[in-house]
């Protein structure tokens, strides 16, 4: 069976607003950019950093070093897969002992994928804090873990997925739910 | 008790006939051999579809006895020769301790007599197959050796080969050479060119059995000896027999199953069954190999059968011994790779495992006969079976055709006079 | 691309994809090196076995540190050379092994193809740490992964394998990798030591650097055995090092920025002398670091292949 019809819950504008707006929290629960750094979360979470990041220069005039972390290696279903999905490289070229480390992500579901990020971070140094934003918060949550800055929640059935369609990875931006094959 | 075997196809190398013919049996004698023979009083053997050959002989095997009772006895080996469809074999002299003693010898024969089968021991060549000096070569042929040899080694040292053949000479037997330079083989173990290249396994150059061959022709022409080459596995080994043969220079030579049907990609998954010496070689030697069994050049075809312990085989490539276990599969395989394939016809697989084996060891002539002792193989080129090597009654189950589909499997041995082997039993 | 490989017995059997997927492996791999905590959890609770015939600090501890990066439980296993044929057979060894549910076992052998036999008898997945002259599959990849960093890429590459061909497992995984990937190779060394029939494996045969070396852009130098020539391979170390020795001034011969590698240990000032080795061409330690890298992802992509032999779609 084929996929229902998938119905947009969100486009470009309401994205680029939810960014700006994720974008002053992160301002003003820190207080600045001081000792800040944003790390997307391959793959959809590296270009929502770099948005975040963009707002913040624009907003405060300071860049907030940006990074990328691949969870591959740290993903709990690795032995119940058929095949390793493929490592890309973590790229964290600064320390982030000491730091506030926001990490990025398109969709909060089940907490799994936030838990291996919080694992590989605490193996790349001791931040001082880490805190978590995400576009979607879709509920299903299989693990202790919230976020702090969430740009839409939005009630799903674990039927359903949540397609994220970003500029730089899919060549537009929306998100859309569809029921999932069955 | 007489035996009727009945409606088989005969054949008879020697005037080259393929008849279809009833063959009475009493008493272990042919009795007669006529188109229609009443079965009264007899049992009778239904042979439609079959062929009815003189017995093979098999006349290179090594049956491990004494010494290496695990590898194959005495017992086991021929009951193997018998399932495989031999009347008879020669079983060659690298015992622990070797046939270079008449007390081995007649050790051998006893133990033929208690297996009840015609067993024709080869003596070794030289004493402990050491390659320096001949044997007690006449003692040897008095307790019943048929030949001599220090197969699994060459005879080095052209002044020892030399003196073995002149002496051999008198009492009218062949030297049986196995033509390998030990220093062009080194630590080779298995032909050498694009295949040992790839996997990086030491090579034994055909240049190591070709030499040889050169060489001991030309000893055997020196004295006039009637040297037997064993298991020729190059096509300029071929060349130079025929070479030798058209200066009439007194030269026999055999080819075993194995090197017919096999090349060195065999080796590729490093299945420790296809190390055999001379090593299987490449497609143009089988080929020129054909070339020679059709054109005479190469005599008989014999087994080589070399068996071994599991255990001494499921060891690295490198180290595993030499040798195929082949007494049960070479009448299947020379069936379905020679006469299938029309390389040979039935008649000529009546001179190369039968009548030219029989010659060359100087046994009684092998052609069906009234008044002659009953030795007779019987295949039935319509059974298509999986060689299974659980089911061999060898020890040596070292045999790298497991699994193969072959036609014209033996159905019937009779040797000496005895059915040795029926599969309806 | 899925990683199908059950076992790791040679460069002969790996598809260009398969090649190109272990490599761009590698790259993330070597991320985790430079870390301060040089460890993730990917293969927590698995076992790796080193089982070495052969002595090999270096290559043995590669693939231990490898193993441990990546979150494994490794042991080792050392058979001394003089013992191969008296002590356990490998058959029983490999039984002994699969009893203790070894998950990976990482054979050196100085025989050609016992990897592929112990792959036959365990269950477990089987890395060849090299086989006799036959195959080093790893080594070819991390050269193969230099050569990648250094020259960006292997199409139309000019690649000489400088030595002994005819012993040499590194050479031969090195061919089949590189001619797979569409690079130029040709092996340069004595007749002696150069297996027959080589050049229908793809490659150009030279005997005399002056034309061997001539233009190429990585120089693959092998180690001599320096026993070979008690053999007769070749008349002496001397003449040895005279025509095959790789020193500064064979070097001018080739591309100048000539890529020198060396899969170590390193004769010093035989196969290749002391300026070259320790000069800017040569890339030698960087091939080691990259050794763990590869075969972290080696590790990482055939731990990652599931129980069914055949995948559904």
């Amino acid at each position: 069976m084929s996929p229902r019809e998938k119905v947009q819950i969100m486009n470009a504008e309401e994205i680029r607003r939810v960014l700006t707006r994720i974008a002053h929290e992160i301002l003003e629960r820190n207080a600045g950019t001081e000792g800040l750094v944003l790390i997307g979360i391959r793959r959809r979470g590296v270009p929502l950093a770099k948005r975040i990041a963009d707002k913040i220069k624009e907003i405060e005039g300071t860049s907030v070093p940006l990074g990328i972390l691949d969870i591959t290696l740290y993903r709990d279903d690795l032995s119940k897969l058929d095949y390793h999905p493929l490592v890309r490289k973590t790229e964290v070229p600064f320390s982030i002992t000491n730091k506030g480390v926001v990490l990025v992500d398109d969709v909060l579901f089940t907490g799994r994928t936030a838990r291996a990020a919080l694992d590989a971070l605490v193996d790349l140094g001791r931040p001082e804090f880490i805190q978590l934003a995400v576009l979607i918060d879709r509920g299903h949550r299989e693990l202790p873990i919230r976020a702090d800055y969430v740009g839409k929640n939005v009630p799903t059935s674990r039927r359903e997925t949540i397609n994220v369609n970003l500029q730089e990875v899919d060549g537009e931006d929306r998100v859309t739910i569809a029921e999932k094959e069955t | 008790m007489k035996y009727l075997l009945k409606g088989g196809m005969v054949v008879d190398p020697l005037s080259k006939r393929v008849d279809k013919l009833d063959i009475l049996m009493d008493d272990g004698e042919i009795t007669a051999v006529e188109h229609q023979i009443d079965a009264s009083g007899c049992e009778v053997f239904t042979l439609d579809g079959c062929y009815v050959f003189p017995g093979f002989v098999d006349l290179h095997c090594h049956l491990r006895e004494p010494g290496e009772e695990l590898k194959e006895t005495i017992l086991t080996g021929t009951r193997a020769a018998a399932k495989g469809g031999f009347s008879a074999v020669a079983c060659m002299g690298n015992t622990k301790p070797p046939a270079d003693s008449s007390s081995v010898i007649s050790f051998i024969k006893d133990k033929a007599q208690e297996a009840s089968f015609p067993v024709y021991p080869v003596g070794c060549a030289t004493k402990k197959r050491a390659g320096e000096e001949p044997s007690e070569i006449g003692d040897l042929v008095e307790a019943g050796a048929v030949a001599l040899s220090d197969d699994g080694d060459s005879i080095m040292n052209g002044e020892v080969l030399r003196r073995v053949m002149e002496y051999a000479q008198m009492f009218n037997i062949p030297v049986i050479s196995h033509c390998e330079d030990m220093n062009l083989t080194g630590a080779g173990v298995m032909h050498e060119g694009l295949n040992s290249t790839l996997l990086g396994l030491e090579g034994i150059p055909s240049a190591a059995e070709d030499v040889q061959v050169a060489r001991d022709i030309v000893v055997a022409e020196l004295t006039g000896a009637h040297l037997h080459i064993a298991h020729v596995s190059t096509a300029r080994a071929v060349d130079l027999i025929r070479e030798a043969k058209r200066r009439g220079i007194q030269v026999t030579a055999e080819v075993t199953p194995h090197h017919l049907c096999l090349t060195d990609d065999a080796v590729k998954d490093f299945d420790t069954n296809v190390k055999v010496k001379p090593p299987l070689r490449t497609r143009d030697d089988v080929d020129a190999l054909y070339k020679g069994l059709k054109d005479g050049t190469i005599d008989a075809i014999a087994t080589d059968h070399a068996p071994h312990r599991r255990d001494e085989k499921e060891v690295e490539f490198n180290f595993a011994p030499f040798g195929i276990s082949g007494l049960e599969t070479a009448v299947p395989l020379v069936w379905e790779y020679l006469v299938e394939s029309k390389i040979i016809g039935v008649v000529e697989l009546a001179q190369k495992m039968a009548y030219n084996p029989a010659q060359i060891l100087g046994l009684p002539e092998r052609v069906i006969k009234v008044g002659t002792e009953a030795n007779l193989t019987v295949i039935d080129p319509g059974m298509k079976l999986p060689v299974r090597v659980d089911e061999f009654v060898s020890l040596g189950k070292n045999s790298p055709f497991h699994d193969w589909v072959l036609r014209g499997w033996p159905v019937m041995t009779v040797a000496a006079g005895e059915i040795k082997f029926s599969r309806s039993e | 691309m899925k990683f199908k490989q059950k076992d790791i017995l040679g460069l002969e059997g790996l598809s260009p994809e398969e090649i190109n997927l272990i490599l761009d492996t590698a790259e993330p791999m070597k991320e985790i090196m430079t870390r301060d905590i040089k460890k993730v959890p990917t293969l927590r609770g698995h076992s790796v076995v080193t089982l070495f015939y052969e002595p090999s600090t270096r290559t043995r501890t590669s693939f231990e540190l490898a193993a441990k990066y990546l979150g494994a439980d490794t042991s080792s296993v050392s058979v001394a050379a003089s013992s191969v044929q008296k002590g356990e057979s490998l058959r029983d060894t490999a039984r002994t092994l699969e009893a203790m549910a070894a998950d990976v076992i990482i054979i050196r052998h100085c025989a050609a193809g016992a990897p592929h036999q112990l792959a036959r008898w365990v269950s477990a997945r089987v890395i060849n740490a090299g086989d006799g002259a036959h195959e080093h599959p790893t080594q070819a990849l991390l050269d193969m992964y230099t050569i990648r960093n250094k020259k960006g890429g292997f199409k139309g590459l000019k690649v000489a394998i400088l030595g002994d061909i005819s012993h040499s497992r590194v050479a031969r995984s090195n061919i089949w990798g590189l001619t797979k990937m569409g690079a130029q190779v040709r092996v340069v060394g004595p007749a002696t030591l150069m297996p027959p029939e080589i050049d229908r494996l793809g490659v150009e045969v030279y005997h005399h650097w002056e034309e061997g070396l001539r233009d190429v852009d990585v120089i693959n130098v092998l180690r001599i055995q320096l026993e070979r020539q008690k053999k007769g391979l070749f008349p002496s170390i001397r003449e040895y090092t005279q025509l095959y020795g790789l020193d500064q001034k064979k070097l001018q011969v080739a591309k100048p920025d000539v890529l020198v590698l060396h899969p170590g240990p390193v004769n010093r000032g035989i196969e290749i002398s002391p300026e070259v080795q320790d000069g800017p061409h040569a890339a030698i330690n960087e091939q080691v670091t990259n050794g763990v890298a590869v075969r972290m992802a080696l590790l990482y992509l055939l731990m990652g292949r599931g129980e069914q032999d055949e995948v559904p779609a």
